[in-house]
């Protein structure tokens, strides 16, 4: 057997005293591609930063074809020939898609200025033999997440990778998209490139890996040919036994359930933003949570960021409690008493400083008159960490200190200390892993009993299937079929939207 | 590919205790502040006095009331480059409106003293709403808008003076400007008053708290409801009403108010913010470390007189000093974030 393209041995590496790597041996054959599963910091992030020459500093050896290798700077892995397309793009948003191709590579002529035409020719003839159809002058922020995510690709692959870092590729894309992915990665493999590739969805790195590594708490549990593997087999490994009921497949039907005779907390009526969303109506109970469906770009996130005022509706009524409100602005939102859980992390915390501020900073002026009570403030907070199983539990910690799924938590923890009138959550499980989304899952229920409105908007079909009672499904910036008090299952959402 | 040398271990992150790291941009001031103090009591016999104590804090205190509203907005990840222009104006508008001596040519309005010092207070507090208005309403970068701000103060300075110099303000400026209460001038007490309202304000009202969250991710402030809008207006508000204070007391301290007075104030006061150690990124630092600052450039002002160096020398030694600071102050910042990955 010829050795393995990249070897890691014993490479260990803690943050403060909390080890996050624990003596990982991890062997990557070339031409092959290879899936990596964990629940939130069980160290999958952490051995790739390592990888890509994003994390510098640990104990242990990396072998590159046989080679001891020590890499400084992402740079110095981009020259090794390892790349990496992250979760949360890095493309440059307001370049076109040629310039984003050959970022930091342009062309030059003889002058030493950006050769455009050949720029633009090469990254033709680039992304055509990627089989990406996009528009090389188009600007990038104006694609849709699962192109961008391509023409990602297609740089790090120009720069000459061979070997390709995937973080959650898939947990934006719709399923054709995922399949035009898959297809572009089984070209390139059996070209003889190599991937890596980091998922929470089991089915997804089941269907494209040729083996996969298990991670659970910084140590690399088992490695496995995917051939035979089930996803059960995969869950007991990451989990250990006794999760059974986590991870339900909702290919079967689910019954809807009656929806109760309960009031009308949220109405709204023809809400419209041009390029977005046209002529949106629903209503939402109180007790009741409804889910919003659609596949990435078909406007349902939009509408929940017009709910809260950010950016507003440019058409439309919204009623909440009886009263028609005018949602201009956030703070107009939240004062109506509107939260919202915006699609991603960054969007909402703040990681230089403590958990606890994190979470009170949309109620301090609820606790406070006019001065700050950080005591209360950590006693609030403490019942949150508690509530929420935030580890590890400690309130004064700096936020970036956590681990990506407690991050999550603490965003949903944030807007439950007084209860608002509507919860709005876009995305609420993304990134998560099985139990972190079974806390989301429990804490909306029990949110739900205490009468509060909920509306979460996904293009997760399992997020909406196991959080709603009423689902809608929107394509492109309209409604198009309500489910209500009937079965539904995951084909049947898929085929509606 | 060949293996890469060991050199990892060049980097301070390596050896650098947790605690250090995190107290990086407290710890450096303040260490600079003993080195620069040990430095300039070896060096010379006159420096380490009470007498020259209460020169360097009469020094640092006009600079010092500027820095006060410019924390607030240097911590919102905003700069005001008008706060010395908005100074110069607001002196000139008090001295404006106080009858002058028959010899200075000025075609001036006298009123009574309380009435110039309102007029003066509601003058610096226009131009910070104006700041305030071109930052949040139309989306100039406060950069730019500050920078047209400054040469619209300084324009109104020249208009009001045209070339004189005004000698008289009202006497509860004189007084808070020139005078002494005991053997701690007034303007000390001050700039006391203000560096602790200040601190006060950011550590323990909500306000303060709003700032530093607009600061650290003014995304998610906003998706957290808080009106970061408002935030920033006041913010820039507050350091134009600073401004003008130390600008009144200003003119008091130096006896006059003419046009081009405080040219040097500007980069005095983003000096001692940001040698302090505020985050230039906004959400990070503070009043503790805008007194650090302060006392880092006080010192180091008044010490370089005192060991006869060479007057155009010292100009060169504080911009290496202002660079240094920029280095610490941008290598903290990346020392968090390493930390926290």
């Amino acid at each position: 057997m010829p050795r393995p393209l990249l070897e890691l041995s014993q490479v260990s590496k803690s943050f403060g005293g909390v080890a996050a790597l624990r003596a990982v041996d991890f062997e990557l054959e070339a031409g092959e591609i290879h899936g990596l599963v964990g629940e939130n910091g069980a160290g999958k992030s952490t051995l790739m930063k390592i990888i890509a020459g994003v994390q510098t500093d640990y104990d242990g050896a990396m072998l590159l074809s046989g080679q001891p290798v020590r890499f400084l700077s992402p740079r110095d892995a981009r020259v090794a020939g390892i790349g990496m397309v992250h979760q949360e793009l890095s493309a440059v948003r307001d370049l076109s898609v040629a310039e984003n191709v050959f970022l930091g590579a342009q062309p030059l002529n003889r002058l030493g200025l950006v050769a455009w035409a050949a720029m633009r020719r090469q990254a033709v003839e680039h992304l055509q033999r990627l089989e990406i159809e996009v528009d090389p002058g188009a600007r990038m922020g104006t694609l849709s997440l699962g192109l961008q995510q391509l023409v990602e690709l297609a740089r790090v692959l120009f720069s000459g990778a061979r070997i390709v870092i995937l973080d959650e590729p898939t947990s934006a894309l719709s399923p054709p998209e995922v399949e035009r992915l898959f297809g572009l990665l089984r070209r390139l493999r059996d070209e003889g490139r190599t991937f890596v590739f980091i998922s929470h969805f089991l089915d997804d790195v089941l269907a494209i890996s040729n083996r996969l590594t298990v991670f659970r708490a910084g140590a690399a549990v088992a490695t496995q040919s995917c051939a035979g593997t089930s996803k059960r087999w995969v869950i007991d490994r990451m989990i250990g036994a006794g999760h059974e009921k986590l991870e339900e497949s909702y290919l079967a039907d689910i019954a809807l359930p009656r929806c109760p005779a309960a009031k009308t907390v949220l109405a709204v009526n023809g809400l419209t933003r041009p390029g977005a969303f046209r002529n949106v109506s629903f209503e939402v109970r109180a007790g009741e949570v409804l889910g919003i469906y659609g596949f990435l770009g078909s406007g349902q996130l939009e509408v929940a960021h017009a709910l809260f005022g950010h950016p507003p509706a440019s058409h439309g009524s919204i009623i909440l409690d009886g009263r028609s409100v005018r949602l201009s602005s956030a703070p107009d939102a939240r004062r109506s008493g509107i939260a919202f859980i915006p699609e991603s992390r960054k969007m909402m915390l703040f990681g230089a400083e403590p958990v606890y501020k994190n979470m009170t900073i949309t109620i301090l002026d609820r606790i406070d008159r006019l001065w700050l009570r950080p005591g209360v403030e950590c006693r609030i907070a403490s019942r949150h960490v508690k509530q929420f199983h935030i580890r590890p539990p400690r309130v004064e910690r700096p936020l970036s200190t956590l681990s990506g799924g407690n991050q999550q938590k603490v965003a949903l923890a944030k807007w439950l200390t007084h209860l608002p009138r509507v919860l709005i959550l876009a995305e609420p499980t993304r990134g998560m892993d099985v139990g972190a989304k079974d806390d989301v899952v429990t804490i909306l229920r029990s949110l739900r009993e205490q009468g509060l409105a909920i509306l979460v908007v996904s293009s997760e079909p399992e997020t909406v299937l196991s959080l709603a009672d009423r689902i809608l499904i929107m394509r492109k910036g309209a409604i198009v079929r309500e489910f209500a008090e009937e079965p539904i299952s995951k084909d049947r959402m898929l085929e509606a939207a | 590919m060949s293996e890469i040398p060991e050199t990892a271990s060049l980097m301070p992150t390596r050896r650098m205790p947790g605690w250090l790291r995190s107290r990086m941009r407290n710890v450096a001031p303040f260490a600079t502040l003993i080195a620069l103090i040990g430095f300039f009591w070896a060096a010379s016999d006159s420096f380490a006095s009470v007498g020259n104590l209460q020169n360097i804090l009469t020094q640092i205190s006009v600079t010092g009331i500027m820095a006060v509203g410019l924390t607030f907005v240097i911590l919102c990840a905003e700069i005001d480059l008008s706060v010395a222009g908005i100074a110069n104006a607001t002196g000139i508008v008090v001295a404006f409106f106080t009858t002058q001596d028959a010899s200075v040519g000025i075609a001036n309005v006298p009123l009574a003293g309380w009435a110039a010092i309102c007029i003066a207070l509601a003058s610096c507090f226009v131009l910070g709403a104006v700041n305030a208005f071109g930052l949040t309403r139309i989306g100039i970068p406060s950069f730019i808008m500050t920078l047209a701000m400054l040469q619209i103060a300084a324009g109104i300075s020249a208009l009001l003076v045209r070339g004189q110099i005004a000698y008289t303000v009202p006497s509860l400026v004189s007084t808070l400007g020139s005078r002494s209460l005991g053997p701690v001038p007034w303007i000390v007490i001050v700039a006391a008053i203000f560096l602790l309202a200040g601190h006060v304000v950011l550590t323990y009202t909500r306000f303060g708290r709003y700032v530093y969250m607009t600061g650290g991710n003014r995304e998610a402030a906003e998706y957290s409801g808080v009106n970061t809008r408002a935030i920033l207006s006041a913010v820039m508000i507050i350091s134009a009403v600073c401004s003008g204070i130390a600008g009144m007391l200003g003119v008091a301290y130096f006896g006059s108010a003419q046009q081009n007075e405080f040219d040097t104030y500007l980069l005095d006061s983003i000096s001692a913010v940001v040698v302090g150690g505020t985050s230039l990124f906004g959400g990070q630092g503070g009043i503790g470390n805008t007194i650090m600052g302060l006392l880092v450039l006080g010192v180091l002002n008044n010490g370089l007189d005192h060991i006869n160096i060479d007057s155009f020398l010292k100009i060169l030694i504080r911009g290496v000093i202002l660079l240094a600071a920029l280095v610490i102050n941008v290598y903290a910042q990346r020392l968090q974030l390493t930390r926290s990955t």
